[in-house]
């Protein structure tokens, strides 16, 4: 199912995907968005890539072995939630830090939930990726 | 002696070894030096382990647990020190010496627990290393049979007990031992007294072997020597009879308590001296005479008097250091000769000098000839049964008369016969053994000579405190040698001419016993094999029963049984009406459109036999259901409903590829039966739906996160904030479970093992 | 609308429980499918419904304006879902090889571990030996 037409928007509409992708994971702390959507959106522009090219295509595009992917963002979220210990408090306690913040602002927000929301997107796109990719090499 | 395992080049059993040795050595100490401050008064120190149920790791340290301290790392080092060169060349050493401690802990726990969740744990870890210790020779049939039968029995009665424990901590609203044994008055009086009295009574008779549990000691001679001599001395069998101790002024000095543990206790003791006789086997024989001893501790804990008490302390230190001994020694004899036929040995105090001498001071002890330790113990077992009234004291005196005499033989048998005479012919010429064997029993048995020329220091330091502990009041404790000429040393004499006359009988006694029990039909060992072929058959039955292998009909059962419990409950509460005040009036025709949209796909699923229609009618479902989100201000679920949904098209989808057509549908396809369930289900769905939200709502969690959100952490979208600050460790555990289910499903489908078996 | 939604999610729970009662693995995949959208559908309406107002704080203010929707359903319902989906996937790739390997999603057919014959099992000892009690343990058996 090789055609040129969905492999050449293909590869555009995968790359505005993954932009938006990291948009939702980003702005998710104040609006609809956050790690789980995010991931979604990350996974759906891998495989509607691999639906276009092919699996090993699609890997050779992600570099990274997707169960790995998984794996550390379980990491990065496991960490985040340790680092409240750093401070003395209990386990996933939020650490902020608010750069450039003036009188009433945020400013630029920093936090350990944001991190762990990273790790939640990574779990999210690799977990899927791997049962795709799994599913597609076999048949 | 079996030598023939693959020797492993070691010094007193490598630094596994030297640990094993330094650990009870060290603690030993350190509780010595306790003991003057415990002489004085009960201690409890304690933290808090699990505070919302009331469970502490706290400490007791109290006389009778310091003499059972001092006795598991006292006799404790002396069995590591002896292994380290008996069993310090087995490949598996290391393996045992880590068995041993674990069991040494255990023990160590259980008798300094506070608590009686935490004296259960150590309770339990005590029967697992017994297991594994029992088991160890895990090549013979005859250990692993013996080992899992101990764990059975004990582990079994060790949950009864829980159940006892839990009651009473229910009763006495603690579960600290140091404050429920303040409330004896109180528990005797609580109507479920009897009860919790029979649970705990269940775990101290299944450990300590008392009748009808008894079976499991004389087999767990399957054990290593130095294990049989631990778990006869201080330990695990004598875990029993510190509960029963222990529990004493919270459960005993009732009528149910001295009946049951006198007739118990007393059976067990002179079951046993006949059952000591019939052996050939030394080892054998002396696993009897624990039964014997630990039958007569709970005889005289059950009597409760003062004198009693003082007996049974006094002879729970007197029976540990002699049985530790004998163990010992007859593990070096039978290093050294390499048989533990009673017929067999003879003359063997020339070979082995020390041995021997370490045999008699624990046998003359055993057999309780002054001046021994052994024969402060009998004289006031005397005392104590005779100061008790009326049929009480018959009973009591008559056990203890008949055990003392047995006692006295099988002192002979097992300590006088062997070394004295000519030398006999043995499988290996006899020889001394090495020092770490010999320092044990050696040690152990000038113990019980010095005790018993000093009775005093035993009662002050040990005895007093420890009967103290039992008897929840004070009483000045003094152990004599001599008490002048009173019946009980009349007793005693008399003891001493029935053992001897007996012992020059034995062997015909034996004879004759041997023969007996071949015509006896009662056998508690077989029975025990066909309780358990009975379990297996009744599991056989019920699993042929309930599990049939169909998948269709596990989920039937577990549907339908929803229907009955749920439907039946609504019926029986009468709740069928509740919230149906709700009304269509406000429905908007896009909403109408949406419902519509849901009910007619999820229909379509289940009527296509076409796998594409089913798919696509099942995308249709799920965008339904992600509308129904959008319109009831739920954005975050509805693109992740959404996106979910995409994905699952695209899964089912690609796995069509492979996997087989439906089924055509037929008249014969459809399924009355499941159609009633699932109708059945679908209802009382609906009604439990619509009763949900007729009902009022309680809002405090979301108003509390909603005022919570901004200003303390930071997030204007409170779902997120939910899910990546309030509940994060909830989030962690799913993203955890979505990353296993993915390696899982990546482990099946890249599986590679052969794709058809043949069978 | 409650009423109707609940007859509604009565509708798709009784289709589901039917498929899953069927023999074929796949229809019972798909009866999962249909199940967890349900269920997902009751835990939302037990936050009760709210039209056009979704959980989100303004700007410049510290707490919704006026009553927004229940946040709480709707942070467990997302997380079922993504775990819901797992589930379903690893469901999915348990029916492909089970299909590979045995060539049927009949799951009446698939008896390897619980063979029809229940008689063929071994119902004997647990593998112990019986005590003989006229040969007590000699130093070969009992001793190391």
């Amino acid at each position: 199912m090789q055609s040129l037409i969905l492999t050449t928007t293909t590869r555009l509409l995968a790359a505005l995907l993954l932009m938006f992708s990291v948009y939702a994971l980003l702005r998710g702390h104040n609006l609809p968005g956050g790690g789980f959507i995010g991931g979604l959106i990350g996974a759906t522009a891998f495989i509607l890539y691999t639906i276009a090219t092919s699996e090993i295509e699609a890997r050779r595009a992600l570099r990274v072995g997707p169960s790995n992917i998984a794996v550390v963002g379980l990491g990065i979220a496991g960490l985040a939630g340790l680092s409240a210990g750093l401070a003395g408090e209990p386990f996933f306690t939020g650490q902020w830090l608010f750069l450039f913040a003036e009188d009433g602002g945020k400013g630029l927000p920093l936090s350990t939930v944001l991190v762990f929301d990273i790790g939640v997107y990574l779990a999210v796109f690799g977990g899927i990726l791997t049962l795709v990719f799994a599913l597609e090499e076999e048949i | 002696m079996a030598d023939d395992y693959p020797k492993v080049d070691r010094v007193m059993g490598g630094p596994a070894g030297w640990i094993s040795i330094a650990f009870p050595a060290v603690l030993f100490l350190y509780f010595l030096g306790l003991l003057p401050q415990i002489v004085t008064g009960p201690q409890v120190h304690g933290i808090d382990w699990v505070p919302s149920l009331g469970i502490r790791l706290s400490v007791l340290l109290d006389g009778l647990s310091m003499t059972f301290a001092l006795l598991i790392t006292g006799i404790g080092t002396a069995v590591t020190l002896y292994s380290a060169r008996y069993l310090g060349q087995h490949p598996d050493y290391p393996r045992f010496v880590c068995y041993l401690l674990m069991f040494m802990v255990g023990m160590l726990g259980l008798v300094l627990a506070d608590n009686m969740i935490s004296l259960f744990v150590f309770w339990e870890v005590t029967t697992i290393a017994s297991y594994l210790l029992i088991g160890f020779n895990a090549d013979s049939a005859k250990s692993r049979r013996s080992a899992l039968q101990a764990l059975l029995l004990t582990g079994t009665g060790g949950l009864v007990m829980l159940g006892g424990m839990i009651i009473l901590g229910n009763v006495a609203g603690t579960f600290e031992l140091s404050q429920i044994l303040e409330m004896g008055d109180m528990v005797r009086a609580h109507p479920w007294y009897m009860g919790i009295l029979l649970l705990f009574l269940a775990g101290a008779f299944t450990k300590s072997a008392q009748v009808p549990f008894h079976f499991w000691l004389p087999n767990a001679m399957a054990a290593p020597t130095p294990v049989s001599a631990y778990l006869h001395s201080a330990t695990m069998v004598k875990a029993g009879v510190y509960l029963m101790a222990r529990m004493n002024p919270a459960l005993g000095s009732t009528e149910a308590w001295f009946w049951i543990l006198t007739i118990f206790g007393g059976i067990t003791a002179v079951l046993a001296s006949v059952m000591a006789l019939r052996q050939t086997d030394i080892k054998q024989t002396l696993a009897y005479t624990t039964l014997m001893a630990l039958g007569s501790l709970t005889m005289f804990i059950g009597a409760g008097t003062h004198y009693a008490i003082v007996a049974a302390m006094t002879f729970l230190v007197v029976h540990s250091l002699y049985k530790a001994a004998l163990f010992l020694m007859i593990g070096i004899v039978d290093h050294a000769t390499g048989t533990r036929d009673a017929t067999m040995l003879r003359g063997l105090r020339k070979a082995m000098p020390l041995t021997g001498l370490a045999a008699a001071l624990a046998a003359v002890s055993m057999a309780g000839i002054p001046p021994m330790v052994g024969f402060v113990g009998k004289e006031f077992m005397y005392k104590a049964g005779l100061g008790l009234d009326g049929f009480g004291a018959i009973w009591v005196t008559a056990m203890i008369f008949a055990a003392s005499a047995m006692m006295f033989v099988t002192g002979g048998i097992v300590a006088l016969k062997p070394f004295a005479g000519d030398l006999a012919e043995t499988p290996t010429p006899a020889h001394e053994g090495p020092w770490p064997m010999l320092a044990g029993p050696l040690v152990l048995g000038g113990l019980s000579l010095f005790f018993g020329l000093v009775p005093g220091v035993l009662g002050h330091y040990l005895v007093g405190p420890a009967t103290h502990a039992v008897e929840g009041e004070v009483h000045e404790v003094h152990l004599y040698l001599w008490g002048g000429v009173n019946t009980a040393l009349i007793l005693s004499l008399l003891t001493f001419l029935a053992g001897w006359l007996l012992y020059r009988s034995h062997e015909s006694i034996r004879a004759r016993l041997i023969a007996f029990e071949a015509r006896s039909p009662i056998d508690f060992d077989a029975g025990w094999d066909r309780l358990l072929d009975g379990f297996k058959a009744v599991a056989g039955w019920q699993t042929r029963l309930i599990q049939t292998g169909s998948l269709q009909r596990y989920m039937a059962v577990t549907f339908a049984s929803f229907v009955v419990l749920v439907g039946g409950t609504y019926l029986v509460k009468g709740a069928f009406g509740a919230g149906l005040g709700l009304t269509t009036a406000s429905v908007h025709p896009v909403q109408w459109t949406v419902l519509a949209l849901i009910a007619v796909g999820s229909i379509l699923v289940v009527w296509t036999h076409s796998r594409m229609t089913a798919v696509a009618a099942m995308g249709v479902v799920g965008i339904g259901v992600s509308l129904i989100f959008i319109m009831f201000s739920a954005p975050d679920v509805a693109i992740t409903q959404l996106l979910v949904e995409v994905l699952v098209v695209v899964l089912v989808s690609l796995a069509m590829l492979r996997l087989p057509y439906l089924p055509r549908r037929s008249k014969a396809s459809f399924r009355p039966g499941h159609a009633l369930i699932a109708g059945g289900v679908g209802v009382v769905t609906t009604f439990l739906t619509i009763s949900v939200l007729g009902s009022p709502f309680d809002r405090r969690l979301t108003t509390f996160f909603e005022a919570a959100s901004y200003p303390e952490a930071h997030g204007r979208n409170i779902v997120n904030v939910i899910l990546v600050d309030f509940r994060a460790l909830d989030t962690f555990g799913e993203i955890t479970v979505v990353a296993m289910a993915a390696l899982a499903a990546l482990a099946l489908l890249r599986g590679t093992a052969p794709r058809k078996e043949e069978n | 609308m409650e009423l109707l939604l609940a007859i509604t999610i009565g509708i798709v729970v009784a289709t589901s429980v039917y498929l899953m009662l069927d023999r074929n693995a796949l229809r019972f995949l798909f009866g999962l499918v249909l199940l967890s959208n349900a269920v997902n559908l009751i835990i939302f309406a037990g936050g009760r419904l709210t039209v056009g107002a979704p959980p989100l704080i303004p700007d410049g203010a510290y707490a919704p304006v006026g009553v927004v929707a229940n946040a709480l359903p709707q942070a467990l319902v997302l997380t079922a879902i993504v775990i819901g989906f797992g589930l379903l996937a690893f469901t999915l790739a348990l029916v492909y090889r089970t299909f590979m390997t045995l060539g049927t999603v009949n799951s009446d057919e698939m008896r390897i571990a619980e063979p029809r014959d229940k008689r063929e099992l071994d119902t004997g000892r647990l593998g112990m030996g019986k005590a003989d009690p006229e040969h007590p343990a000699t130093g070969q058996e009992a001793g190391i």
